[in-house]
């Protein structure tokens, strides 16, 4: 495929006069809302009804998770920062931005990991008490999606290294941008209701 | 046709910058009330409201829901209110708001 029909597939619009994959990605991300709504419900109707330790007031550590709440909201500004200069085919900091973003994006999987890691050692496993459950259901889908993220931005750095990511494609780039963005602003909701409202 | 494309124009990197340096002082805001004893009886709404602020932010500015179709706006908003709606009547069915209910 020619460089200006793979262009013409990548702009490729709806009836709508939208882009189409942008049009499936915002539908996606309302599906997705659903998705973490049922699971926010589930762990707020189950909150305090814990009938056996270790609670979340026992093993909620708020000044580590606030510093990875930090990192994944600056991954947020590389994230635009990315695709601005995709936009304007300076490609040099493109791909450093995405690698700054899926850089942030392991540092808040580690720190997740760590914070698993470190509740496992305390006692609280998945089928230890309803905030377990409800805890490691939650934050590990979210956990899943930001890993999903990571591999997609790790991609598009492989693709731009390799010369065939440019401001053509800088829809992909766009598109990668909403999801990644809307991981972070489920994360700012998860952040308050877990480990603020304690 | 209003909004008929996506070729809208997006905030500028100074915005982005901006827009970041207050989401990095909501959240410090957000830990140091958590901190606050004299705060402890409007904490809830007190985080619910900067929370709902930084997620206002991120999508309107980050994901340029701002500045892009209405569509776009309404594939995103419509769900979200239905998963807030679908939560505040479950915390209500389970008596999450103090008012009995108890479903559990």
């Amino acid at each position: 495929m020619s460089e200006t029909a793979a262009a013409s597939a990548e702009m490729h619009h709806s009836s709508t006069g939208l882009p189409s994959r942008k049009l499936l990605m915002w539908a996606f991300i309302g599906s997705e809302c659903m998705l973490f709504g049922s699971l926010i419900i589930t762990y707020l109707v189950y909150r305090g009804r814990s009938i056996v330790g270790p609670y979340p007031d026992e093993l909620l550590n708020i000044p580590f998770i606030t510093v990875t709440t930090f990192v994944l909201l600056m991954s947020s500004l590389t994230m635009v920062l990315a695709l601005a200069a995709v936009q304007r085919n300076d490609m040099r900091q493109g791909k450093l931005w995405l690698l700054m973003t899926a850089l942030l994006g392991l540092v808040f999987l580690s720190g997740q990991v760590y914070e698993f890691t470190h509740f496992v050692h305390e006692g609280l496993g998945l089928t230890t008490n309803l905030f377990g459950a409800s805890f490691f259901l939650l934050t590990g889908t979210h956990g899943a999606h930001v890993f999903v993220g990571v591999i997609w931005l790790m991609t598009l750095f492989v693709l731009a290294v390799s010369g065939k990511l440019t401001s053509e494609n800088a829809e992909t780039v766009e598109i990668t941008g909403l999801y990644w963005h809307f991981v972070d602003v489920v994360w700012i909701v998860l952040f308050t209701i877990i480990y603020l409202l304690v | 046709m209003e909004n008929s494309t996506a070729e809208h124009a997006h905030a500028s990197v100074k915005t982005y910058l901006v827009v970041a340096a207050v989401l990095g002082m909501i959240t410090a805001v957000e830990v140091a009330i958590f901190y606050i004893d004299a705060l402890q009886p409007v904490l809830v709404p007190l985080l619910l409201t900067l929370s709902a602020a930084k997620f206002t932010l991120v999508v309107g500015f980050f994901m340029h829901l701002k500045y892009d179709s209405k569509i776009f706006r309404g594939l995103f908003i419509g769900p979200l209110a239905v998963a807030i709606l679908i939560i505040l009547a479950m915390l209500a069915l389970f008596g999450v708001f103090g008012g009995g209910g108890g479903a559990a």
